[in-house]
């Protein structure tokens, strides 16, 4: 440089700031979170398609990754953390969290900058102006609409609320626990945390999907580019070369030996010097020699298809059956039959926050953090790779910026531990999105067949369902969707005869694994579909027909499982009075012509609450200190699903202690107790029977120690335990345990549940939860496309822990839904960024009115059942409904996209 | 890491343009999006401090749009109602946070077959201005893309300004575009007709359709079809042979070549019904 290294000089929220220009084309987002320290701001694609990295310069939301840093010398930048301590927007944030419109608020930040930019100009925006003004900034949990109500809100004082008092947490709309945190850009996610003077790690991913490869002069690339500290290949790994999370499907190389299965499968790994240089893996060198792709399962099980497993020859990777009654014969037999052909593709999971995290030594042990939904799989996991003993590797879970199953697998944990311990030093690694979208795992395109019959008064007698799901180059979850399938293939309907086979089927694609729902809301899509043809064909409304045969307390299911609590009915009455309207509304304006088709369509869902006949305990801890507080070791990890706030609720009504008597120990392998995973709709119910449990047992112990009655008023005081506000327990007086506890108490809940036999027939789930939903739309028969007017959703959760969590849990998973069936297609190569590949924006989650049933399982905390994966499963099915409703289209390929609705509708002698 | 230079001048723009090759920089979403590193390499010309380059506004001529203007800016400029389909897609280009950086010449010189601004300008038979060490010269905006991510630039040019013609101001216009969702659209179709009415009747018709071919394109056979209809009667002269005539789509993984050339038809028959209503 033959200039002198100038400082660029900037108001840096409200203060003045300056920054080396040595590099002014950087990116301002880079220099806020690197340089500055300010990581409020997100980086979630480097390309202005997420808006996380949204900031104000000069009052204008702008995405700092687009902007170079030298264009805002003299100018004004407000970023997330200037946002927290403005008190003008102290009545936004106030908002968002009674609204409940952080969730895993990764996108808060950008939320709060782009509404900050609108409430400046107009202070009491309407619904239709703050969507416009988030259009720009993508969540994939909330579904938008709280966000929206949030910042229309945001005028309202802003009150801290009351908390609620003892034994009144469960069922209050409390804020979650760590709300506060989210809004102010102080909450700390995978990439947000790291030592300096370490190491970055990049992998070297295959840009094939099947091929060999060599390695050439690793040591002669690495001493002619820049700051390569080490590079390591499979042969480095010090244990078990493979990653899986299921036993005995354990398939995924860490780094792949010689030949690779899928494009973006990783086959070496270089650790850079964290200097702040930018460097990349131009030049690497690794030959790859391009193999013939077995590009989708009908390849994969062809006749003399190479096996891409030696294990698993015929590339089947597992198979569901559930086989009950004579469903062939039920069928020759029906007043009337339906068959229904339709087919899935790959669904991205798009969370907002790419997987990343950070490892260093402490003494003896290697501590991991990062984001992920399975603490304690992820440390036996990663130490059987590195050949430790558990106890050595400590996971800390960061704040996750979105999962929906995705980060139940291992991504950048075994590399972090892999470098750090062949290293000595510490490490971090960031996903780019497209290498998150290359490498981690997607929903299983299912290819699916189904032959349902009714009798002549439209009862069901009979479903045949049969799937092929394309689970990928490697097994990850593909085994649980195989066997979850068949299981709920009925729906929530009574069904005497069935067959239902699902097939996981390797291929070259990306691994396939846990997506919200394991393949159900696949297999629902055919089934819903198939019950609106019979219901038609039996001349019965289609609510009707579903009432009809909706499963009732004391049924059998495929399984022979029989059950109690059951909420169907509950839910499908709860749509009546909407259902009928709309339909009638519907009709009238339809009567009018033209282009625009109104229709209507209704879906129902069961989902079976944590594995699927096997055990699944989770654990919690709580303990009472000296100086009189209640400590909950929590380690369920909070996803944005809102476990910090449920598990907090149900623990402190089960003790009779308020919810703000209480301290929080999240998620930590060395902290707490295993949880599970967050995965299943589990964590309420599993998780949640531990803390009750756990909250009886504690309040046990004090009430014993006071030799006070069952019914006594307990309350914490600083150095005291008072009882019936008479007498106290002075806690300075007792004897203090290990943990630093004079009261503590450990519970574990294991679902009773019973394996499957070889015809599928046990008791798979302790529990399940319930839903239906209703979508009104249009479609414009000319175009093709569809508009979505409203949906009305009525979930049975058994008991509402938290309303509005529930909400938006129902909320967030309708969009999801609204994904999976309208846009959503992730193809390898084609569509591996958020610019191609489309997930809904806030203009495309209508209103939606969450209806919560009540019907409460005795298995569950306070009734409580499951709902986090139902709420996605009925949406699809229930907007292909409505957009045959509406112009007679079957669907034969998801998404629907305009192209596809418009050829269904020519095809079915529809307008057009 | 660049070599960056953000001059203030037009004449220090054209002598670092003159010095070598130099990537030019403008609002920055294409030139970011399309890097995985922190930042830019090679030599970076940012052309945001260029006065010269900034403004809206109406000439002896007609109207000159300063090529660093960005969509925010046109989009709240007080246009004439010719330009309500240049307006309404400024409103569509990214979400607010690329409205606000993101300019007019940056979207030209892109030159993506879907570039928002394209068919808005077509149909108002925009021109641009390039500046070179030789001097200014115009090209009108169908000459200057000449393929996708082509255009007709010269390595040691910049756009300063696209200029519309008073004679394309008359009548009114109208945007259509259809993407799978409503923010952050890329465009499947999308489509802008500009229609002035005299004497009852459509006195000039301009129709313009991108993300149907490698480029933009006006139609004017069917454009044709329309001088001298009663505008009611306007839209319904658009055959869907003609515009797919007039059209070269591909199939892709956002729609079939067939269902583009078949929306495009709708979405004129909707602009124009707009348009000329």
């Amino acid at each position: 440089m033959n200039r002198p290294a100038p400082r660029l000089s900037f108001t840096l929220n409200g203060a003045p700031a300056q920054v080396a220009a040595d590099d002014p084309t950087r990116r301002l987002s880079d220099v806020l979170r690197e340089t500055l320290g300010l990581t409020g701001t997100k980086s979630g694609c480097d390309a202005g398609d997420c808006g996380a990295c949204t900031v104000l310069v000069d009052g204008a939301a702008v995405c700092a990754c687009l902007m170079p840093v030298a264009r805002v010398a003299g100018r004004s930048v407000t970023t997330v953390e200037g946002l927290a301590t403005d008190p003008a927007m102290a009545g936004l944030r106030a908002a968002f969290l009674r609204h409940g419109a952080a969730q895993c608020g990764i996108c808060t930040p950008g939320m709060l900058a782009a509404a900050a930019a609108l409430l400046a100009a107009n202070a009491a925006p309407s619904p239709a102006e703050a969507e416009a003004a988030i259009g720009g900034v993508l969540c994939r949990c909330t579904g938008y609409r709280k966000i929206v109500a949030a910042i229309c809100d945001a005028g309202r004082p802003a009150a801290a609320p009351a908390p609620p008092p003892a034994g009144a947490a469960v069922g209050a709309r409390m804020e979650r626990p760590d709300g506060p945190p989210k809004v102010a850009g102080a909450d700390r996610f995978g990439a947000d945390v790291w030592r300096p003077g370490g190491l970055r790690l990049r992998a070297v991913r295959s840009p094939h999907a099947r091929a060999a490869f060599a390695l050439g002069d690793i040591g002669a690339w690495a001493a002619a580019t820049g700051g390569v500290a080490a590079v390591f290949t499979a042969a480095d790994i010090p244990g078990r070369n493979a990653m899986g999370t299921i036993p005995g499907y354990i398939d995924q190389p860490v780094l792949a030996e010689r030949h690779v299965r899928f494009r973006g499968e990783a086959v070496a790994l270089v650790a850079f010097e964290d200097d702040g240089a930018d460097r990349d893996l131009s030049g690497f060198p690794v030959t790859w020699t391009p193999l013939p792709a077995l590009d989708a399962p009908a390849a994969a099980l062809s006749p003399g298809a190479p096996a891409l497993h030696d294990a698993r020859p015929g590339n089947v990777l597992a198979a569901g059956l559930v086989r009950r009654g004579d469903a062939a014969a039920a069928l020759a037999g029906a007043a009337h039959v339906a068959e229904i052909r339709i087919a899935t593709g790959f669904v991205e999971h798009a969370y907002v926050e790419p997987e990343a995290g950070a490892a260093w030594m402490e003494g003896g042990t290697l501590v991991i953090r990062a984001c992920t939904q399975a603490p304690a799989m992820d440390r036996d996991e990663t130490a059987a790779i590195l050949g430790l003993p558990p106890g050595r590797v400590r996971i800390l879970p960061s704040a996750v910026g979105g999962g929906f199953g995705s980060k139940l697998d291992l991504s950048v944990q075994p590399y972090l531990g892999l470098a750090v311990l062949r290293t000595g030093r510490p490490a971090r690694m960031t996903y780019s999105r497209t290498e998150s979208m290359m490498a981690t795992t997607k929903r299983h395109p299912a290819a699916m067949t189904v032959r349902a019959g009714c009798d002549a008064e439209g009862r069901l007698v009979a479903l045949d369902f049969d799937g092929v799901f394309d689970t990928g180059a490697y097994a990850s979850w593909g085994p649980t969707v195989a066997n979850r399938v068949p299981v709920h293939a009925t729906g929530p309907y009574r069904v005497p005869h069935v067959h239902a086979r699902a097939r996981g089927v390797y291929t070259n694609n990306p691994v396939a694994g846990a997506f919200r729902g394991f393949g159900v809301p696949q297999a629902t899509i055919a089934v819903e579909a198939a019950y609106d043809r019979l219901a038609e064909a039996a001349g019965i409304d289609r609510l009707a027909f579903r009432r009809l045969n909706a499963l009732r307390d004391g049924d059998a299911t495929a399984t022979g499982q029989v059950l109690a609590g059951v909420g169907i009915d509950a839910c499908l009455a709860a749509l009546e009075p909407r259902w009928q309207q709309a339909l009638a509304e519907a009709a009238a304006a339809n009567r009018a012509g033209g282009p625009l088709r109104r229709g209507v369509g209704v879906a129902s869902c069961w989902y079976g609450c944590g594995n699927t006949g096997l055990p699944n305990p989770s654990t919690i801890r709580i303990g009472i200190t000296p100086g009189g507080r209640a400590v909950l070791h929590q380690g369920a990890t909070d996803i944005g699903q809102g476990s910090n706030g449920v598990i907090l609720q149900i623990a402190a009504d089960a003790a009779g202690l308020p919810a703000d008597a209480f301290d929080l120990i999240g998620p930590d392998t060395h902290l707490t107790p295993d949880a599970g995973k967050t995965s299943a709709s589990r964590q309420t119910f599993v998780s949640g029977r531990a803390a009750e449990a756990a909250g009886r047992a504690l309040r046990a112990a004090i009430l014993r120690q006071a030799n006070a009655g069952e019914g006594a008023r307990i309350a914490l005081a600083p150095g005291a335990i008072g009882i019936d506000g008479a007498r106290r327990i002075d806690l300075a007086a007792l004897p203090v345990d290990a943990d630093g506890y004079v009261f503590r108490a450990e519970a574990t809940y294991d679902p009773p549940t019973s394996p499957l036999d070889a015809d599928g027939q046990g008791v798979p789930y302790a529990l399940h939860g319930y839903g239906a939903q209703m979508v009104e739309l249009s479609v414009d028969t000319a175009l093709g496309t569809v508009a979505l007017h409203r949906i009305t959703a009525a979930h049975d959760l058994g008991r509402a822990i938290n309303p509005t969590l529930a909400e938006g849990q129902i909320e967030g998973g309708i969009a999801q839904g609204i994904g999976l069936a309208l846009m959503e297609d992730y193809l390898p190569g084609r569509t591996e960024n958020l610019h191609d590949y489309l997930i809904p924006t806030a203009g495309d989650v209508p209103q939606v009115d969450s209806i919560l049933v009540e019907v409460p399982h005795p298995e569950g905390p306070f009734g409580a059942k499951g709902l986090g994966e139902h709420v996605l499963i009925p949406t699809a099915p229930a907007i292909l409904n409505a957009i045959r409703h509406a112009t007679g289209a079957e669907i034969d390929r998801l998404p629907a996209l305009p192209h596809r609705v418009l050829a269904a509708i020519r095809a079915a002698g529809g307008a057009g | 890491m660049a070599d960056y230079i953000r001059p203030a001048t037009l004449a220090d723009a054209v002598s670092a343009l003159s010095a070598g090759p130099c990537t030019v920089l403008a609002g920055g979403s294409d030139l970011y999006a399309a890097t995985g590193a922190r930042g830019l390499s090679g030599r970076v010309l940012d052309v945001t401090a260029l006065a010269d380059l900034r403004g809206i506004a109406a000439t002896a001529e007609g109207i000159r749009i300063g090529a660093a203007a960005t969509w925010a800016e046109v989009a709240a400029a007080p246009l004439p109602p010719a330009c309500d389909a240049l307006r309404a897609a400024a409103r569509t280009v990214g979400g607010v946070q690329v409205q606000a950086v993101g300019t007019v010449a940056g979207n030209l010189c892109n030159a993506s077959p879907a570039a928002d601004g394209v068919p808005p300008l077509l149909a108002l038979d925009a021109a641009v201005e390039l500046l070179g060490p030789a001097g200014a010269r115009r090209l009108p905006l169908a000459a200057f893309l000449t393929g996708p991510r082509q255009t007709a630039r010269r390595a040691d040019e910049v756009m300063t300004a696209v200029h519309i013609p008073a004679p394309a101001l008359a009548g009114r216009s109208a945007f259509r575009k259809l993407g799978a969702r409503r923010h952050l659209v890329i465009s499947i179709v999308m489509v802008a007709a500009r229609v002035a009415v005299a004497d009852g009747r459509v006195a000039q018709a301009a129709l313009a359709v991108g993300a149907c071919s490698p480029v933009a394109r006006r139609l004017p056979a069917v454009e044709a079809a329309l001088a001298g209809a009663a505008p009611a009667e306007a839209a319904g002269r658009i055959a869907d042979a003609a515009v797919a005539a007039a059209l070269d789509p591909i199939g892709d993984v956002r729609a079939t070549a067939e269902y583009r050339a078949a929306a495009a038809a709708e979405l004129l028959r909707r602009a124009v019904a707009e348009a000329a209503g």
